[in-house]
């Protein structure tokens, strides 16, 4: 069972690996967008972690509400509201309970995902956090690592594509060619289950 | 309708000097709307380019006088922000709805009609119609 201190884990791993790594997000996110996913992001978890701190929420659904809550509200790109709305409503689907399940929690991030596709208008193919996002859900009845090499796979497979939604769209066949930032970026906070799970 | 139970309108965008403008633009072109309350929310808090979802928050409070308040957006974050703080359920004013217009044109429709004293629906259907003034 996973209770608030693994979701605090997940949150924590990700906030690592997106410091880690956000020269890279803004690098990929400069040929096709406006070159500021990655400090967007930093911006968002650094808050997310200090949120966790202050205010210690003590199931897995309240941690994953508060974290959207400070997304929605720090990261000031489009990414902030799409992350923030996957959280929380993933968080609200796991309700109050003090522990949940992996099938708990594989369920409760699809209505997340689908949240997402609904505020973006996005589908998977489209060349966003979605085709990474997606695959990850679909495989997370395997294990957390399955579900990080799937959406690894998916975010490794938006390079071809040529962008439908956001910024990178108005590009056209310009956007092909280059792997998208918000699918690198939901890879990175898949990883963070693994790493959540290794303790 | 009493000057204090008309809409407010926020502007959002991208762009503090952007949304700053669009208001007065729309403000001188309606005249006699002194008595609208508009708030642009344009930027990011650090004054960068991007949105705020503090700085919206807080601009739709400000111009909240029980009527409603109509949101206008740009685009990209500053719509989906919009819509994320709606989920939110208590970020907002009641009353408060993402109007589906264009940013400028939209704002002068919005204000023009706001100042007459018209409520929610009509200031929504105003700012939308404008999509349908062809240019070419």
């Amino acid at each position: 069972m996973l209770d608030a201190n693994f979701f605090r884990r997940w949150m924590a791993a990700t906030t690592a690996s997106v410091d880690r790594e956000a020269e890279r997000l803004t690098e990929l996110d400069s040929p096709i967008g406006d070159a500021d996913h990655g400090t967007n992001l930093q911006r968002g978890f650094t808050a997310v972690m200090a949120a966790l701190e202050k205010d210690a929420p003590d199931t897995p659904g309240a941690v994953l509400v508060l974290a959207g809550r400070q997304l929605i509200s720090t990261v000031g790109g489009a990414s902030g509201p799409l992350y923030g709305t996957l959280l929380r409503r993933t968080g609200k689907a796991l309700g109050e309970a003090a522990e949940v399940g992996e099938e708990q929690l594989a369920a409760a991030l699809r209505d997340g995902v689908e949240a997402v596709k609904k505020l973006g208008g996005a589908e998977a193919g489209d060349k966003t956090m979605v085709d990474a996002l997606e695959p990850a859900v679909d495989a997370l009845g395997d294990g957390f690592a399955a579900a990080r090499a799937a959406a690894e796979r998916g975010a490794g497979a938006t390079t071809p594509l040529q962008a439908r939604k956001g910024r990178a769209s108005y590009l056209g066949e310009r956007s092909i060619g280059h792997q998208d930032p918000g699918a690198t970026s939901s890879a990175l906070l898949i990883a963070g289950l693994e790493a959540a799970a290794e303790g | 309708m009493s000057e204090e139970k008309r809409v407010g309108i926020v502007l959002v965008s991208h762009s503090a000097q952007v949304a700053a403008s669009v208001a007065e633009l729309a403000k001188g072109l309606a005249g006699g709307a002194a008595a609208v309350p508009v708030a642009p929310a344009g930027g990011t808090e650090g004054g960068g380019l991007g949105t705020s979802a503090e700085l919206i928050s807080a601009a739709a409070a400000s111009v909240d006088r029980g009527a409603g308040v109509a949101v206008l957006t740009d685009l990209g974050s500053a719509v989906l922000t919009v819509k994320a703080l709606l989920a939110e359920g208590d970020e907002l004013p009641d009353g408060t709805r993402l109007v589906d217009a264009p940013f400028l044109e939209g704002a002068v429709a919005a204000v023009v009609t706001a100042a007459t004293g018209a409520g929610l629906d009509a200031v929504e259907a105003a700012a939308a119609e404008s999509y349908g003034y062809r240019k070419v």
